[in-house]
C-alpha cells in the first residue's frame, strides 16, 4: 500500500513540475541508470560468455576468439556430456534428493511451527528454546561427522536429507507467519464448534497458509540444490554425489592444472574448456530459468524473516 | 514492521495443569514429537562428542579408548601457527567483507529507489538477484573461467583494450586473489541485500517527501535527510547482526576459491577445521577450534543483541 502511494507521489513529481524536474535531474538519473545497468551486466555477461563458449568449436575457444557470440557453433560438448551420462545422472539424482528433502522438510517444519504458534500451548517457551538453540550453537564438523558414522548414515543418500530437514530458521518464519496471518478468532470459533487441532490444521490453517508454504518449500529446495559441503564431508561413492559437487570436482581438477602450469599454452590446450563451460551451463540453466518466477516468494520469505516471531 | 496488535489484547493467564494441557492439546504435542526427535538425533546427540576436546581422540580407539588430556588440546592450538594464521585470515577477511560488502546494498537500494521507470526497476532488480540463487560451485567455476590469466574473458578484454600488457593473475596470486574474492562476495550479496532496505524505504511516509519537495529540497537532500534517517534503524540492526557473525566462515565459498598459490589467505577457520580434522585426522584439535568458533560466535551474537536493544532497536533474539 505504502509502495503505491510513493509511486503516485513520484508520478506527480514528474507531471506537476514537468520539464523542470526532468531537466534538473537528467544527469544524475542517467548516471544512476548507467551504474545499475553496468552492475546488471556483471550478472549477465559471464553467463552469456559461458553459453557462447559451450557451443563454440574447440579451435575458436583456444584461439580466444569467443566472447559473447559463439564461433563455429557445435553442440559436441553437450552431446559428449549426455553420452557420458555422469552429470545427467547426478542431475536426476539431485532432483530426487531435493524433492524428498523438501517434502520431509515441510512436514517437519509444519509439525514444529503449528503447535508453537499457539499461545495457549503449555511449555511453549521451553519447546521453542529447545528447537531454536541449535541455530545459535552448533557442535561442529567433527562431532557431527562421528554422529553420522554412529548412525550408519555415512555414504548414503539419507545423510544428505535427514540431518537438515529440520531448519530452525524456516521454522521461525513459518511460526511468525502463522501467528500474524491467521486471525485467532477464526481458530477459536472452529475450536468452539468442536473441531480438533488436526482438523483446524488441515481444514483452516494449511489452506490459508499456501503462500508461506510455497515460500518455505522453495527455501528448502534451493538450499538443498545449491549446497555441496555435506557431499564433500560425508559421501565417498560417486553415484551418491549431487550435481553441484560433481561439477565442483570437474572444475577444480581443471583449474588446479591451470594454476600449476603457468606456462600457458600447454595448459590451455589440455584444459577441455568447452566441455567445462557446457557442464557449468547444464547445472546453471535450471536455476536461471526458474528463479525469475520464484524470486517473489523468496522476497516474501525474507520479509517475514525480518519481522521477529 | 512488526504488527504488535496481539499485544493489546488482554491475555488471561489461568494456570493450566499439565494434565489438562495434555488432554486438550495432545495432538499438538504429538506433532511436536517429530521435530523434537529430529533435533535430538541430529543436533543434541552431537553435543556429547564435544568432550573430545579434553581428549587425545584417536579415530581407531573411539571415545572410550582415547586418553583424557585436560586442556592440553587448547594449549596445542594456541601454539599452533596454522591456527593463528587461520584466525587472522578469518577475522581480516570477515572485517573486509563487512566494510566493503555492507554499504553496497544500501547504496544500491537508494539508487533503485530513485529510478523513475518502474519497468526498468523491476527488470534490473530481478537481474541483480541472480547471484543469490547460484551456488558457490557455480560462482566459483564462473569466476575461474572469467579470471584466468591468459584465457579469461576479463584479461582478454583488458589486453585488447590496451589497459594491461600481460594478463593479471587474478586468482593465482594472493593479493590479487584477496581483491577478487572480496569483490565476488560483494557482487553475490549486493542485489539480494537491497530487499530489506527497499522495504524499509517504502515504509517512510510519502508526506515527508512531499513536504520536502515543497520546501525545495532536491534529490540528494531528500535522500540524505529523509530516506537515510528513515532506514537508520534497519541499517543499525543489520550492522550489529553482521558484527555478531564476524567469527563465522563460509566453507563452500572458501573451498571454491581455493588453490595452492593462495593458501596463506584462503586458509581460514572453516578450511582449518576440514583440513586438520576430516582430512588430517587430528579430530580433537579440529573440534576444539570449532568449539572456540562456536562459543565466541555465540557470545558475539548475544552481545550484538544487547547492544541493539540498548540503542533502542529491535533485538535479534
Amino acid at each position: 500500500m505504502a509502495k503505491k502511494k510513493e509511486e503516485v507521489i513520484r508520478g506527480a513529481e514528474v507531471t506537476s513540475d514537468g520539464s523542470r524536474a526532468i531537466n534538473k535531474f537528467r544527469i544524475s538519473d542517467f548516471v544512476m541508470m548507467a551504474i545499475i545497468v553496468i552492475l546488471c551486466l556483471t550478472c549477465i555477461l559471464p553467463f552469456i560468455h559461458l553459453a557462447a563458449k559451450s557451443i563454440s568449436s574447440d579451435a575458436a575457444v583456444v584461439a580466444k576468439r569467443v566472447f559473447l557470440w559463439p564461433k563455429g557453433v557445435t553442440f559436441a560438448a553437450y552431446k559428449s556430456i549426455f553420452v557420458d551420462g555422469g552429470l545427467t545422472y547426478s542431475m536426476i539424482y539431485s532432483v530426487i534428493v531435493t524433492l524428498i528433502f523438501t517434502l520431509l522438510g515441510m512436514v517437519v517444519c509444519t509439525c514444529a511451527a503449528y503447535p508453537l504458534s499457539k499461545k495457549r500451548l503449555k511449555g511453549r517457551t521451553f519447546f521453542t528454546f529447545l528447537l531454536m538453540f541449535p541455530m545459535y550453537f552448533g557442535a561442529g564438523l567433527i562431532p557431527a561427522y562421528l554422529l553420522m558414522k554412529d548412525l550408519h548414515l555415512l555414504d548414503t543418500m539419507w545423510v544428505l536429507i535427514l540431518p537438515l530437514i529440520y531448519s530452525p530458521y524456516n521454522m521461525l518464519i513459518m511460526k511468525t507467519s502463522l501467528q500474524t496471518s491467521i486471525p485467532d478468532s477464526l481458530e477459536e470459533s472452529a475450536f468452539l464448534d468442536g473441531a480438533s487441532n488436526f482438523q483446524i490444521l488441515f481444514k483452516i490453517v494449511l489452506p490459508l497458509s499456501k503462500p508461506v508454504l510455497a515460500t518455505l518449500s522453495l527455501f528448502y529446495a534451493v538450499g538443498r540444490w545449491n549446497a555441496y559441503a555435506d557431499n564433500k564431508y560425508y559421501i565417498k561413492t560417486d553415484s551418491l554425489k549431487m550435481a553441484q559437487y560433481k561439477l565442483s570436482q570437474m572444475v577444480s581438477s581443471a583449474s588446479e592444472a591451470q594454476t600449476i602450469s603457468l606456462s600457458e599454452a600447454a595448459a590451455v590446450t589440455s584444459t577441455p574448456e568447452v566441455l567445462q563451460a557446457a557442464a557449468i551451463m547444464i547445472v546453471t540453466i535450471p536455476i536461471i530459468c526458474i528463479y525469475p518466477f520464484l524470486q517473489k516468494y523468496f522476497v516474501k520469505g525474507v520479509m517475514i524473516g525480518a519481522v521477529k516471531g | 514492521m512488526a504488527k504488535k496488535s496481539d499485544a493489546n489484547k488482554v491475555v488471561v493467564r489461568t494456570k493450566t495443569t499439565w494434565k489438562h494441557a495434555l488432554k486438550r492439546d495432545w495432538q499438538l504435542y504429538l506433532l511436536l514429537l517429530f521435530p523434537l526427535a529430529m533435533v535430538f538425533i541430529f543436533n543434541y546427540a552431537a553435543y556429547p562428542g564435544l568432550r573430545m576436546v579434553f581428549m587425545d581422540y584417536k579415530p581407531a580407539k573411539g571415545y572410550d579408548g582415547s586418553e583424557w588430556v585436560g586442556l592440553a588440546t587448547f594449549v596445542k592450538i594456541f601454539k599452533d601457527a596454522d591456527f593463528h594464521r587461520a584466525l587472522k585470515s578469518s577475522l581480516a577477511f570477515n572485517l573486509l567483507d563487512l566494510i566493503i560488502g555492507f554499504p553496497m546494498p544500501i547504496i544500491l537500494a537508494l539508487m533503485l529507489n530513485e529510478l523513475r521507470y518502474p519497468k526498468f526497476k523491476k527488470v534490473t532488480q530481478t537481474i541483480l538477484y541472480l547471484p543469490h540463487f547460484l551456488s558457490w560451485v557455480i560462482i566459483g567455476s564462473v569466476a575461474y573461467t572469467m579470471f584466468r590469466t591468459s584465457s579469461g574473458l576479463v584479461n582478454i578484454a583488458l589486453m585488447n583494450a590496451g589497459v594491461i600488457e600481460q594478463g593479471i593473475n587474478f586468482l593465482g596470486e594472493k593479493w590479487h586473489w584477496a581483491v577478487t574474492y572480496l569483490l565476488v562476495g560483494v557482487w553475490q550479496g549486493m542485489g539480494w541485500g537491497t530487499i530489506i532496505y527497499l522495504a524499509a524505504i517504502t515504509g517512510i511516509s510519502g508526506e515527508l517527501y512531499e513536504a520536502a519537495m515543497i520546501d525545495g529540497a532536491g534529490r540528494w537532500k531528500r535522500m540524505w535527510h529523509i530516506t537515510l534517517p528513515g532506514i537508520k534503524s534497519t541499517i543499525v540492526t543489520l550492522l550489529i547482526m553482521n558484527l555478531g557473525r564476524i567469527m563465522g566462515s563460509n566453507f563452500e565459498r572458501l573451498d571454491q576459491f581455493g588453490n595452492t598459490q593462495v593458501r596463506d589467505f584462503q586458509y581460514q577457520l572453516a578450511i582449518y577445521i576440514y583440513d586438520k580434522g576430516l582430512s588430517g585426522g587430528k579430530y580433537s584439535m579440529a573440534t576444539a577450534v570449532g568449539l572456540f568458533q562456536s562459543v565466541v560466535g555465540l557470545i558475539l551474537v548475544l552481545l550484538a543483541d544487547k547492544v541493539a536493544k540498548k540503542l533502542g532497536e529491535d533485538g535479534l533474539l
